[in-house]
């Protein structure tokens, strides 16, 4: 089952890539860029019998290892099922 | 004292460690695998710097979970000590060894530079032979080293004392100008609660003979052979 997993630096803390990335943006001429935060997206493939346990097992996952609490947080997205199906599948 | 190094795939200052400690301290020294969990025969385990497993997903993050830092609790509870230098250092805060967290610089460069540090606690066997006030030179060489607590944790880390270094100038002075990463406080090393894990951005291996334009990282490790007591336990604090 295919699980994302977005992780952010917390809101609050300063997003040194971040401000980097909008300073050479702005070089570009992208000028209207108001704020810019960078993150990190973790992709898992992980067996499961549904949605709820995939869940469960990547979340356990970010606590252990994926992600540190200290600086960042994360959401969890599990892809539903049906948009695994090969392109053009009946549904 | 018996010293283990440990080497993490990606390890680069275990020789460094490894070499002070056998030929300038002339202390018994072996190379501690990161998969071995037996550190029995040791009374200070090092955690050098390097970028273990390529510092993928966050530095020390991978080191963090392997086997011989899983085995340090159990080490530091029947009366060892732990210090952790650099990556070492992201490696304890990764496990939850030491409180807090390294974060990219906040001028995004790779500093590898001379520092000032500033002793603030000196009742830890690793600064046990300083004074406090007392300023050390040692280089620093990372990415990744500004130091992140949030307030909570930065008040129980004040209260307790557990500040050790911070990056000041030569007279001691804490200013920004001084701080070559953006670390909260200026903050270059802390301790545990117990005073018996250490960790420290600066490389004290680099500064351990004349040849290497100083001699600072030694008082470091003069400090822990001091700490050492005739029944073979350690002065804590």
């Amino acid at each position: 089952m295919k699980v994302r997993v977005l992780v952010r630096l917390k809101p609050g803390i300063l997003d040194v890539q971040g401000a980097a990335v909008q300073r050479a943006l702005a070089g570009l001429g992208f000028g209207d860029v108001r704020g810019m935060r960078v993150g990190k997206l973790v992709e898992v493939d992980v067996d499961a019998t549904d949605g709820a346990q995939a869940r469960a097992r990547v979340e356990e996952m970010c606590r252990r290892l994926l992600t540190n609490t200290i600086l960042e947080d994360y959401t969890i997205e599990v892809e539903p099922t049906e948009r695994l199906a090969p392109p053009g599948a009946v549904r | 004292m018996r010293f283990g190094v440990v080497v993490f795939p990606g390890t680069w200052s275990d020789c460094d460690f490894h070499y002070v400690i056998s030929e300038v301290i002339r202390q018994p020294v072996k190379y501690v695998w990161h998969r071995d969990r037996n550190l029995a025969d040791l009374d200070c385990v090092v955690l050098p710097g390097g970028f273990s497993y390529g510092d993928y997903l966050r530095a020390g993050a991978v080191a963090g979970r392997s086997p011989v830092v899983e085995a340090l609790p159990e080490f530091l509870a029947r009366g060892g000590l732990v210090l952790g230098s650099c990556n070492g250092f992201q490696i304890l805060c990764e496990a939850g060894l030491l409180p807090g967290a390294l974060m990219r610089n906040e001028c995004l460069q790779y500093r590898c530079q001379s520092t000032n540090l500033l002793v603030e606690n000196t009742e830890t066997p690793f600064t046990r032979a300083l004074r406090p006030g007392q300023v050390l030179t040692m280089p620093i060489s990372h990415g990744e080293g500004k130091y992140h607590a949030d307030p909570e944790a930065l008040r129980t880390l004040r209260q307790r004392n557990q500040v050790v270094f911070r990056y000041a100038t030569l007279e001691g002075k804490v200013t920004r100008a001084a701080n070559p990463n953006g670390s909260v406080d200026n903050i270059a090393g802390i301790v545990n609660a117990e005073g018996t894990v250490l960790g420290l951005m600066p490389h004290p291996e680099r500064a351990a003979e004349s040849a290497m334009g100083g001699t600072d990282g030694l008082q470091i490790f003069h400090s822990l052979l001091g700490s050492l007591v005739e029944d073979g336990t350690f002065l804590k604090r």
